[in-house]
């Protein structure tokens, strides 16, 4: 979903129960609020998920957001990331053609964007890049389109920067 | 109606292991529950044979889930306690979602536990199962599908202490079939704690002062208290606040009786049916106290236009998720209403004694003569009629007949806003309906809840001839449990609400708001062994009204045939602002 209003990245810890994913999902859905991404995964301590879920609204809505995130029972910390300083990574994997010139061209542009070949075959590569968002859309702006093939995205991971944790 | 159980002393515990059936028994004992409102199917059978076990709590049987559902609701809502439902797998649980839903818009502590297919069925689609947890996801404060025998215990002491703490709210058990016939030893926790769900109480001092010093200086100062007040059982202390800084007040359809109606300084209810001086006074206010209120749409009508008139807000509520939600609150106060109202009025004790609270006299007394003014509009009033039978009418007789003390439940529709604008309330928990959700058809099984929870007490269902049809069945269970309640019926033969909507915006194109082919609804009610009175006679409504309290032990079913053209006034149409109401004197009523 794309909006004019600014992205923010919410991270949460919640009890890591059945049924908590939705009780997350059906909350955004049931409220109206948009959704750019979700992941979600157990910690190091199993009993809790993290997941980071990348939205956009006013000032407003995001405050509204939080609120509510908080009042979900299983739900044990929220934060938004956008509050401080914090670093954000996604995983993309892209299959590309690799045929002809194509070969030598999709070479160069995953060393230029610090990609990693993972996969070769005879007529394909397959890309692994991580970064920021935008970084990742930067990569897919900059191929031909004629030769993307597949693209994988894992959706935003966010982390405060230094002393900034989340944890119970 | 069942003893009251007996609250045990010492740590529960079986030594012997029981049936998860009988854990779930013993569950609501330790929770002192007296009723429980339910429908038995397969899911269930293992509980309810434990049921016939026991006899500490009276189970109460309705004709539909939903009644069953109502009626814990309406306990709850007249008690303060939790209310209890139990239903079976897929269509019990379906049937009771409407009922959930209306809880849980109206904030009300109830435990509702479902049967479900037994834990090796899930996800076959078995005979009579449903996706429960995730069906009643969206309109519960929580819910949970026991998997274990050996989590029964904890999870009902879980789901009794979420409902009833914060922000109240319905919690959904669901137990598979399975589960309930396994064995275990039963040990009830006696306290739980939940790392992720610690419900603030207190106020936060600061704020707390700021609020009072905006109150105190304030010109035009008002206050807004809503269903919190009831809930939270804060309304001793929002007495003591209103009479000590004399300042006037409102209240939601929710909050009837938070504040009493006969005093002074109380200026009706606000909203699209408020009072002209409620809802001028919200308007022009310069400081609003809000109190366990939410601003919704129906209160204050058109955001922006409520927002074009400057004043500063200050809320008190439990959820922080209900502040600044609709409205920018200046001076946000989260926690319990009743503790925050009690920090308040030591505050101004402490300030009075050392003459240090200083209030703006002159300019209140210019704001209650402003008040005054608003008030001499008499926008309740209504024409009478030898003819026909006003509907308001009824409601006024109603409230002179009980002396104000009933019990009211009311279904949806015009019935139910005569019933808020004319039976004066003077106390809280007296007043119950459906306010959120708006759901036709709660009125008789709501009546049952308050009866079983009331015994001795009035009990007035004041309903429509739509909405009473929407649980009609409920009769036989008032006749097998021999309850007194008196259903007041206002029959204008139309879906009235319905009705003068589709006066105002469609240019009288009444749309299916006739109900044709009414039944008999005396011979309906003699039929389940009732009393049924028809009235059709303004001057037989007293006498009628009177005739029917009297009969102490019966149920009395009163068919009023009143005035088909009657509407609701005062009344903000859809999308306007509070001080742009309709009032019946601005309309001859035989206009429309
Ligand atoms: C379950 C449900 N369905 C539909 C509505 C919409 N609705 C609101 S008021 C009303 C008319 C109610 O008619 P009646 O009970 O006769 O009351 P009256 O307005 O005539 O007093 C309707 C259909 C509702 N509130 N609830
Ligand atoms: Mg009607």
């Amino acid at each position: 979903m794309t909006t004019n209003a600014p992205r923010h990245i919410i991270s949460l810890l919640m009890e890591n129960e059945a049924g908590a994913l939705s009780r997350v999902a059906g909350l955004f859905s049931a409220r109206g609020y948009n959704i750019e991404s979700l992941t979600v995964a157990a910690t190091e301590d199993p009993t809790l998920s993290r997941m980071t879920i990348v939205t956009s609204g006013s000032e407003a809505v995001i405050e509204q957001i939080i609120k509510q995130l908080n009042k979900l029972i299983d739900v044990v910390k929220v934060l938004d990331l956008n509050d401080g300083k914090f670093i954000e990574r996604e995983l993309m994997l892209v299959k590309v053609k690799a045929t002809g010139a194509f070969r030598e061209e999709m070479k160069r542009m995953c060393d230029i964007f610090r990609g990693r070949i993972i996969d070769v075959a005879d007529g394909s590569f397959t890309i692994e890049l991580t970064g920021s968002g935008t970084k990742l859309d930067a990569f897919i702006e900059s191929l031909d389109k004629a030769a993307i093939l597949e693209t994988v995205r894992t959706g935003a991971s966010g982390i405060g920067r230094g002393d900034r944790i989340l944890k119970v | 109606m069942a003893d009251t159980p007996k609250n045990s002393s010492s740590k529960p515990l079986s030594s012997k292991p029981i049936t998860g059936a009988e854990i779930l028994i013993r569950c609501l004992h330790e929770e002192n529950v007296e009723f429980v409102f339910g429908y038995p199917g397969g899911a269930v059978l293992h509980i309810y044979d434990a049921i016939y076990h026991q006899d500490k709590f009276k189970h109460i049987l309705v004709r539909h889930e939903q009644a069953a559902l109502h009626a814990a609701d309406a306990y709850s809502r007249s008690t303060g306690k939790v209310g209890v439902a139990l239903v079976t797998s897929g269509p019990g649980a379906t049937n009771a979602i409407t009922g959930i839903a209306t809880a849980y818009m109206d904030s009300i502590p109830m435990v509702i536990i479902s049967g479900q297919v037994p834990t090796y069925a899930i996800g076959e689609d078995a005979f009579q199962e449903c996706d429960t947890v995730g069906i009643t996801r969206p309109c519960v404060k929580h819910n949970f599908l026991v998997k274990d025998v050996k989590d029964i215990a904890a999870t009902m002491k879980k789901a009794f202490y979420v409902a009833a703490s914060g922000r109240p709210g319905p919690v959904l058990v669901d137990i598979p079939k399975d589960i309930t016939a396994d064995l275990c030893k039963f040990e009830y926790p006696e306290s739980v704690s939940l790392r992720s769900y610690n419900p603030v109480t207190k106020g936060h001092l600061g704020q707390i002062k700021k609020a009072l010093k905006l109150l105190a200086e304030a010109k035009r100062p008002m206050v807004y208290s809503g269903g919190g007040v009831v809930l939270g059982d804060a309304s001793a202390h929002l007495i003591k606040l209103i009479q000590s800084m004399g300042i006037p007040i409102t209240s939601t359809l929710m909050g009837l009786g938070g504040f009493p109606a006969s005093d002074e300084k109380f200026l009706g209810m606000l909203g699209m049916h408020g009072t002209y001086e409620a809802n001028m006074a919200m308007q022009e206010c310069d400081v609003l106290l809000a109190v366990g209120a939410r601003f919704d749409d129906r209160v204050i009508g058109n955001t922006k236009h409520f927002l074009s008139n400057p004043r500063t807000i200050i809320h008190i509520d439990i959820d922080p998720s209900s502040i600044s939600k609709r409205v920018k609150i200046d001076v946000p106060i989260v926690g319990d209403v009743k503790s925050v109202l009690a920090d308040m009025n030591e505050l101004i004790e402490t300030e009075k004694a050392s003459n240090q609270f200083v209030q703006n006299t002159n300019a209140l007394a210019a704001w209650f003569k402003q008040i005054n003014a608003w008030r001499s509009k008499k926008c309740l009033d209504f024409a009478q009629s030898d003819e026909f039978i006003k509907p308001q009418y009824v409601i006024q007789k109603l409230h002179e007949v009980t002396k104000g003390e009933a019990f009211v439940t009311s279904d949806v529709g015009q019935h139910q806003m005569w019933a808020a604008q004319y039976y004066k309330f003077n106390d809280p928990r007296r007043w119950i309906n459906s306010g959120g959700l708006g759901t036709m058809g709660v009125g008789l099984p709501y009546a049952m809840g308050v009866q079983f929870a009331h015994p001795n007490a009035q009990v007035a269902c004041v309903t429509g001839e739509g909405s009473i049809q929407m649980n009609i069945q409920e009769l036989s269970t008032c006749a097998q449990y021999h309850l007194p309640i008196k259903v007041i019926m206002l029959n204008n033969r139309y879906l009235g609400m319905v009705r003068q909507w589709q006066e105002f915006f469609y240019e009288n194109r009444y749309s299916e708001s006739y109900m044709d082919s009414l039944p008999d609804f005396v011979k309906l009610a003699e039929a389940y062994g009732h009393v049924g009175m028809q009235i059709t006679k303004p001057s037989d409504v007293e006498g009628a009204l009177k005739e029917a309290f009297d009969m102490k032990s019966r149920f009395v079913f009163l068919d009023f045939i009143t005035d088909q053209k009657e509407n609701v006034f005062p009344m903000i149409q859809n999308g306007k602002g509070l001080s742009e109401m309709i009032l019946a004197s601005d309309i001859g009523a035989e206009d429309l």
